[in-house]
C-alpha cells in the first residue's frame, strides 16, 4: 500500500488569460498535516476547490490513493471532506439537521447518521446545541460545526480552507487543538492558511505557494533551520532589515553591535514569515 | 436515491420552518384575484357558459403552480450565492440527476401547496366546487415539474441573483397574464393567438379547465406536457453540469 494519500501532478487553472495555478505538483502522505501557505490570491483556495470537485482544472491530474480524481469522481468524493473558507451551513436549520442532510448526501444509512452525529457532537463539545438553529451559534461554534460536518462521512482526507480566518486568538487556538485531535485519529489533513503561526503550530510539512506556483516544500523546522534560528530586525526610515543567525550567542553578539549603531533593534526567533520573505521578497 | 432525498428534505425542512409565512404569502395573490376579478369584477359575468369565478379558478391554479414551482430559483439562488450551500452539494458524491430531482420535486411540493390554497379559497369565498380529479392533479404535477425545471435551469445559468428578475419579468409574468389564466385565449387577436397557443401554460390552463368542468379534452395534451417536462428536466441537468466554474 502506497504511503501517498494525495498526488497532484502539473495542475493548471486559467481564468481567461490569467493563470491562477501555473502547473503545481506535490504529494501529501497518509496521516500527514500538510499546509499550503501563501498570501491572498496565491492559488491556495483554487487548489482546494479543484481537489474537492468544485472547480474544473484547465489541465493536470490529481490522484487520491492512486486513483484519478477525474475518472473516479464519486469514489474520490467519498474519501474527501471539505471545510470551506466561508461558513456554508444552513442558518435556519438546526445543528442536527445540517449534519443529517450531509449524511444523506454521502449516502449514509439512517442508523449510521444517528450514531455519527452523536459521536461528532461529543467530540466538538456541541451535544447540548444539537437542537439549536445554526444562526444562534457563535462564530467559533459555527466553525467547529463546519469541521464536524465535513467529518460526518468519515473521510480519509480532510481539506481545511483557512479554518480560523476571522476568529479571535483564543477561539483560534481551540480550533487548532480540535484539528490536531482529528489528525490523531489518522485523517490526512490539507490546510490552507495565510497565518504563518498557524502553519508553524499545526503542520508536518508546509508548501509555500505564491502567484500560482509552489516555491518550496519542507517541514517548518527545516525551513527555519536553513535560514538560521534567530533573527535581528533593524528598523529604519527605509524599512526593516533582518539578519539571521545560527545560534543565540552569535545573535546576541550582533545585537550589541547593531544597538550601538541603530536606535531600534530587536532579537527574536526565526519564523515561517521570514522564510516566505526570503523566498519571494514579499510579505504575506 | 439518498442524494435526491437529501436535497428534497433540505427544502422540506426549510419549508416546514416557515410554513405559516409561506402559506400566508401563497394566499395573498389568489385571495386578491378571486376577490377582485372573480367576485368583484366577474360577479355578473359568464364565460364559456359558466360564472367567471369558475372559469378563473383553474386558470389561477395553472398560473400559481407555475409561479410557485418556478420560484425555487429564489431558494436556489440564496443557497448558491448567499449561503454557498450549493458548494456542499457539488462536493458531495451525488449526480446532477439526483440534485435536479430533489430541487424540482421541492418546487412541485410548493406548487401543490399553492394549488390547495386556491381550491380552499375558491370554495370559501365563492362556493366553487369543480371536478378536481386525479388526472387534474397529474396535469398540475406536470405543469409544476416543467416550471420547477426551468426555475432550476435559470438559477444555474445566471451569474448573479439580480439577473433572475429579468427572466421572471420577461418570460414568467407575461405568460401568466397571456396564457389563459384570466380570459380565453380565443379572444386574442389572430396575429398573437398562435404564439400564445404554443405556450405550455396555455395548454395547461385549457386542459385543467376542461377536466375541472368535466368536459372532453385531448389526452395527447398530457403526453405533450410530459415530453416538455422531460425536455426541461434534461436542460436543467445540463445547466447543473455547467455550473462548475
Amino acid at each position: 500500500m502506497s504511503n501517498v494519500a494525495l498526488d497532484i501532478k502539473d495542475l493548471k487553472k486559467k481564468y481567461g488569460s490569467l493563470f491562477a495555478l501555473k502547473g503545481i505538483s506535490f504529494q501529501v502522505y497518509r496521516g500527514e498535516l500538510f499546509s499550503l501557505l501563501g498570501p491572498n490570491g496565491a492559488g491556495k483556495t483554487t487548489t482546494l476547490r479543484i481537489i474537492s470537485g468544485l472547480t474544473a482544472p484547465s489541465s493536470g491530474n490529481i490522484y487520491i490513493f492512486g486513483k484519478s480524481l477525474f475518472t473516479e469522481e464519486i469514489w474520490a468524493k467519498n474519501k474527501i471532506g471539505l471545510v470551506p473558507q466561508q461558513i456554508n451551513l444552513d442558518l435556519e436549520l438546526t445543528v442536527e439537521e445540517n449534519l443529517f442532510i450531509h449524511g444523506l448526501l454521502f449516502k449514509m444509512s439512517l442508523k449510521e447518521i444517528k450514531k455519527r452525529i452523536t459521536e461528532l457532537l461529543e467530540m466538538a463539545d456541541l451535544l447540548d446545541r444539537k437542537k439549536s438553529k445554526v444562526k444562534e451559534l457563535s462564530g467559533g461554534l459555527r466553525r467547529r460545526l463546519l469541521i464536524i460536518r465535513a467529518l460526518m462521512h468519515s473521510p480519509e482526507i480532510l481539506l481545511l480552507d483557512e479554518p480560523t480566518v476571522g476568529l479571535d486568538p483564543h477561539i483560534r487556538r481551540k480550533i487548532w487543538s480540535f484539528i490536531k485531535t482529528i489528525q490523531a485519529s489518522g485523517t490526512t489533513i490539507i490546510l490552507t492558511t495565510h497565518y504563518m503561526e498557524e502553519a508553524e503550530a499545526l503542520s508536518d510539512r508546509v508548501a509555500f505557494i505564491n502567484k500560482g506556483e509552489i516555491i518550496a516544500i519542507d517541514t517548518p523546522s527545516n525551513f527555519v533551520k536553513k535560514l538560521g534560528n534567530f533573527a535581528i530586525d533593524i528598523y529604519s526610515n527605509n524599512g526593516i532589515v533582518t539578519h539571521f543567525f545560527k545560534n543565540k550567542e552569535e545573535a546576541e553578539e550582533a545585537l550589541l553591535k547593531f544597538s550601538q549603531k541603530y536606535p531600534y533593534v530587536s532579537l527574536r526567533k526565526v519564523n515561517l514569515e521570514d522564510v516566505f520573505i526570503k523566498l519571494t521578497g514579499e510579505r504575506v | 436515491m439518498k442524494g435526491f432525498l437529501a436535497i428534497y428534505l433540505r427544502e422540506v425542512f426549510l419549508l416546514r420552518k416557515r410554513l405559516f409565512k409561506v402559506l400566508l404569502s401563497f394566499s395573498v395573490n389568489p385571495f386578491l384575484y378571486i376577490l377582485a376579478f372573480g367576485i368583484g369584477l366577474g360577479k355578473h359575468l359568464s364565460i364559456m357558459g359558466r360564472p367567471y369565478l369558475e372559469f378563473l379558478i383553474p386558470g389561477l391554479i395553472s398560473a400559481s403552480s407555475m409561479l410557485q414551482a418556478f420560484a425555487i430559483n429564489v431558494e436556489i439562488n440564496v443557497a448558491r450565492f448567499y449561503l454557498k450551500v450549493f458548494e456542499e452539494f457539488q462536493s458531495a458524491p451525488i449526480s446532477p440527476l439526483s440534485y435536479a430531482l430533489g430541487e424540482v420535486l421541492s418546487g412541485v411540493t410548493r406548487a401543490f401547496l399553492s394549488v390547495l390554497i386556491i381550491i380552499v379559497l375558491g370554495y370559501l369565498l365563492g362556493g366553487v366546487k369543480l371536478n378536481f380529479s386525479g388526472i387534474f392533479f397529474l396535469v398540475v404535477f406536470l405543469n409544476a415539474f416543467i416550471f420547477a425545471s426551468l426555475g432550476l435551469a435559470s438559477a444555474m445559468s445566471i451569474k448573479a441573483h439580480a439577473d433572475q428578475t429579468l427572466i421572471t419579468n420577461f418570460i414568467i409574468t407575461p405568460m401568466m397574464f397571456l396564457g389563459g389564466t384570466f380570459f380565453p385565449v380565443e379572444n386574442l387577436p389572430p396575429l398573437i393567438k398562435p404564439l400564445i397557443e404554443i405556450l405550455p401554460l396555455t395548454l395547461v390552463s385549457k386542459t385543467l379547465r376542461a377536466i375541472a368542468f368535466g368536459e372532453e379534452f385531448y389526452y395527447q395534451n398530457i403526453l405533450i406536457l410530459a415530453i416538455i417536462a422531460m425536455l426541461c428536466f434534461f436542460i436543467a441537468i445540463i445547466t447543473i453540469k455547467k455550473a462548475k466554474d
